[in-house]
């Protein structure tokens, strides 16, 4: 019992902070929807269900996340082997070139997907301009890289023996991977399916720049909902709709993630040469990196064109607010904006990643202790899964009142883009502490050391690199950060992205130049960020 | 059956296998023996197919297995932990090469069952690898490479990770069970016991080379160096007049085959060395060697000494249980021949043995 009380005290900061950053807001959301009038009526939250256009979008969120997944695993696993399992020349890099479009930010992708299959744009013969085929095309460019990431580094630590145990009785490489690799990788298959599947079905930015009015999906819907018409009320009703499928894909994935023997034997295998038996796997990654490729290069190359010619002029335009006054401060302020944005969420989310990773890996030692510890860790994990959109509208309406009154305060960003990178944070950390085998401690405070000594001598030169890798994704994930940063930054203190989507939507000559130009300045510091993170060679990165 | 020529292995500037030659005969048991990192697993991937030769050729039967897959060799693997597929029942483990083959089911459950049977685990079917002792695990990974009456069977440290009481057991079982079966099989190991109890055939493995080969027998009374012998299990290893003095002790100095080693030890400059197990030299009243006991331990089976010789040394040798032995006693030692041997050359001087 005392450990129990010991371990809520521990949690109750992590808790107290997620509660009013994250509970409130949700549930501020979400009973606006349900109190009409200050009455309870859930009955017209049903009735919002059942109309047509919201069925219709709920189908579309379903079908085009699906297909979105199914084709970003097909895509991923050959590449996974690839650059897990083949001495490939310069693997290293291309690990970290294919983390990059994970972080750029969604109205980048949406702008570089713009251009290539834009009229006049490399690809624009296709007609697939604002098509579903091009929201499925860009969902596929972000998550393909957390399939590559998350099933590779599974891949990369998989014991080969029991593969070739297998050939040696006869089995075919085609049959080995049937019969032992596919089956020791379905977890890592299934969480990375899960997550993607996630990731598609509350997409923002991407769906907003690609859909137009045209295509929407529940994340859409529910922003314009919110902002457009003020139908709080159906609001409401969408995203408690979207949390229960989320809560239950994640319960599904849960069970089908289990299997029968848990204990992992981890050794990463020497990568072995390529053969010329490899030419699908090879073929496969190739296409993957041209596909990967193909939207950056535009994005690039629309960047330096200034009306006919080639040149510098849309970057030059940067320091201005662009043609007609789309904006309301330069670009360059912009940017600043930003970067001091993710400073601020970076230091947060780790502050409280690391105290969440520390309760949840501790080793429990009664069954009721480590129900609480799962569950907390449920908990945690809650902001993966919850649309960005709702909570940065929940911040809005919730924290406007003292005692919270954060409207006006400059951390109220940093706040909702911390809680964004939470998650991510917490999946980097926990199973580099889940992996210190506890009887080191032990040992530690068996020679005399206290808890935080040993925590320093054993915790700390394992935890660091971690760390510091995790810091640098959660502050690319903030630098890109566009869901709730929309509904929270302030007009005269917007950050990058928000300036980049109103670029876009801007009648002006030079806007979208002015977007594509800002667009590449976004990336490059993102994809900074990741080849610095990459370069710490964490593998559990990006592997949820 | 399985011919080895000049096969290498190289791994990036590193030769993992230096041009082995080894044979072995339908029905045989050749067991490799070496130290770890020898090369002798790597050895033994190579014929499976899973390390491509840098030089050299492996045949089975006279073909050459040169781009024959692992999986068209027709050979099984057994881990030195049983690799056993995490995600399958025992019984679905054991009948997976069967499945490969789509042997009908009926005749697969009955085989399985009989195979189970054979290893002594005939009703743990139904059970996940995850649930049986290691034992039990290396079993069952037996049972699953004899399933489909291999041409040859690689044993990789089949024992390596059990038990004392349970290797010895199941090295028996082994043992009995490839005779039952005839089945050919390759088996790496570091462990002489477990060559000893597994295989007819040794080949002695260092540094990527085989330094000695033959019936296992014969390997065992006749290492080719001192390195081997205390590798084979000998305790120590005399050298020059030391080695002389135990043999004439032992009346072996006029044997044919030790003068010839001596006489060509002599006639090539170097010493003549013996190599003696523990129990080469027994406490006896009329033995040839006097000398002071150092130290005494009991074991369960005999009381173990080191004694200090007159003219030769530290010396290794047994009491029987229930003697009067303590340090400082002077005792005689007799020698017994069957568990000496006479090395034929040793390349090594170390003078202060002399």
């Amino acid at each position: 019992m005392r450990r129990i009380a010991g371990l809520l005290l521990l949690a109750l900061g992590p808790v107290l902070v997620l509660g009013v950053l994250f509970v409130l807001p949700v549930t501020g959301m979400v009973s606006q929807g349900f109190w009409v009038d200050d009455r309870f009526a859930p009955g017209e939250v049903l009735q919002v269900l059942a109309r047509p256009r919201v069925h219709r979008i709920a189908w579309f969120t379903l079908w085009s996340s699906g297909i979105a997944t199914l084709v970003a695993i097909t895509l991923g696993l050959p590449v996974a082997y690839a650059l897990h399992r083949l001495a490939l020349p310069g693997r290293t890099t291309l690990r970290a070139a294919m983390l990059v479009p994970f972080v750029l930010p969604t109205v980048v992708v949406g702008v570089a997907f713009r251009t290539l299959l834009g009229e006049g744009g490399p690809l624009g013969f296709l007609g697939l301009d604002g098509s579903p085929v091009a929201i499925v095309a860009g969902m596929v460019f972000f998550n393909v890289a957390v399939v590559i990431r998350a099933v590779g580094a599974a891949w990369e630590s998989l014991d080969p023996r029991p593969g070739e145990a297998a050939a040696a009785l006869g089995a075919s490489p085609i049959q080995v991977l049937r019969t032992v690799t596919l089956p020791a990788l379905r977890p890592a298959i299934i969480g990375a399916a899960s997550v993607v599947f996630l990731f598609c079905a509350t997409a923002f930015g991407i769906v907003l720049t690609l859909g137009g009015v045209r295509y929407g999906t529940i994340e859409t819907e529910i922003y314009f909902l919110t902002t457009t018409i003020f139908d709080l009320q159906a609001a409401a009703a969408l995203s408690v709709l979207q949390i229960v499928v989320v809560v239950l894909l994640l319960a599904l994935s849960a069970r089908l993630r289990h299997v029968p023997d848990p204990t992992a034997h981890r050794v990463v295998a020497r990568p072995r040469a390529v053969r010329l038996a490899d030419w699908p796997v090879m073929t496969a990654t190739v296409l993957v990196l041209s596909f990967v490729a193909l939207p950056i290069l535009t994005l690039v190359a629309g960047s330096f064109q200034v009306g006919e010619g080639w040149g510098w002029g849309n970057y030059r335009a940067l320091t201005t607010t662009g043609d007609n006054q789309a904006l309301l401060v330069p670009v360059t302020a912009a940017l600043l904006t930003s970067l001091r944005t993710a400073v601020d969420a970076t230091w947060m989310a780790l502050a409280l990643g690391l105290m969440v990773s520390v309760i949840v890996t501790r080793r429990s030692q009664s069954i009721s202790e480590r129900r609480v510890r799962s569950l907390l860790d449920g908990f945690f994990m809650l902001p993966l899964g919850v649309s960005a959109v709702t909570l940065g509208f929940g911040f809005l309406i919730t924290l406007d009142s003292p005692p919270l009154d954060l409207r006006d305060s400059p951390l109220l960003v940093p706040m909702a883009q911390a809680l964004v990178a939470l998650p991510l944070i917490v999946r980097t950390l926990t199973p580099v502490l889940g992996g210190i085998d506890d009887r080191q401690r032990q040992a530690a405070a068996s020679l005399g050391a206290s808890p935080w000594r040993a925590m320093l001598t054993v915790d700390l030169p394992v935890v660091w690199k971690p760390m510091l890798a995790a810091s640098g994704f959660a502050f690319a994930v903030s630098l890109g950060e566009f869901g709730a940063t929309s509904f929270l930054a302030r007009d005269d203190q917007p950050t990058l992205p928000i300036v980049i989507y109103r670029l876009i939507g801007h009648p002006g000559e030079m806007n979208f130049g002015m977007a594509l130009a800002a667009s590449v300045v976004l990336a490059t510091a993102t994809a900074c960020v990741m080849v610095a993170v990459e370069r710490l060679r964490v593998p559990s990165v990006g592997a949820f | 059956m399985l011919s080895m020529r000049e096969v290498s292995v190289r791994y990036g500037d590193t030769l993992a296998v230096d041009r082995v030659s080894l044979d072995l005969p339908e029905g045989g048991v050749l067991a490799v023996l070496g130290p770890s990192g020898c090369g002798k697993s790597t050895l033994l991937r190579a014929v499976a197919g899973l390390e491509p030769l840098s030089h050299g050729s492996i045949d089975v039967d006279g073909r050459d297995l040169a781009g024959v897959p692992t999986h068209r060799r027709g050979f099984a693997l057994m881990f030195q932990d049983g690799q056993l597929f995490a995600h399958l029942t025992v019984a679905r483990n054991v009948a997976y090469a069967l499945k490969l083959r789509r042997t009908s089911s009926s005749r697969t459950a009955a085989r399985v069952q009989e195979l189970l049977d054979l290893v002594g685990l005939g009703d743990y079917g139904d059970r996940l690898p995850a649930t049986l002792s290691g034992g039990e695990r290396q079993r069952v990974a037996l049972a699953r490479a004899l399933a489909v009456d291999p041409r040859l069977l690689l044993l990789d440290e089949p024992l390596s990770a059990l038990d004392a009481t349970l290797r010895e057991r199941l090295a028996g079982d082994l043992r009995e069970i490839l005779q039952v079966a005839g089945t050919t099989a390759l088996l790496v190991t570091h462990d002489h016991e477990e060559a000893f109890a597994l295989a007819d055939g040794l080949a002695v493995m260092r540094a990527g080379r085989v330094v000695q080969a033959g019936p296992i027998e014969e390997v065992w009374r006749a290492p080719v160096d001192e390195e081997t012998a205390l590798f084979l299990g000998y305790a120590r290893v005399l050298h020059g007049d030391a080695a002389v003095r135990v043999l004439s002790v032992a009346g072996l100095e006029r044997a044919p085959a030790v003068t010839s080693a001596v006489a060509s030890a002599v006639a090539s400059a170097v010493t003549p060395a013996v190599a003696l197990r523990r129990s080469a030299l027994v406490v006896d009243e009329t033995g040839g060697l006097s000398g002071r006991i150092e130290s005494a331990r009991a074991t369960p089976e005999q009381v173990r000494l080191v004694v200090h010789a007159e003219h030769i040394g530290h010396l290794d040798a047994v009491a029987p249980l229930g003697s009067r032995v303590a340090p400082g006693d002077s005792v005689r030692l007799g020698v017994d021949v069957t568990r000496l041997a006479v090395l034929a050359i040793t390349p090594r001087l170390d003078p202060s043995l002399d």
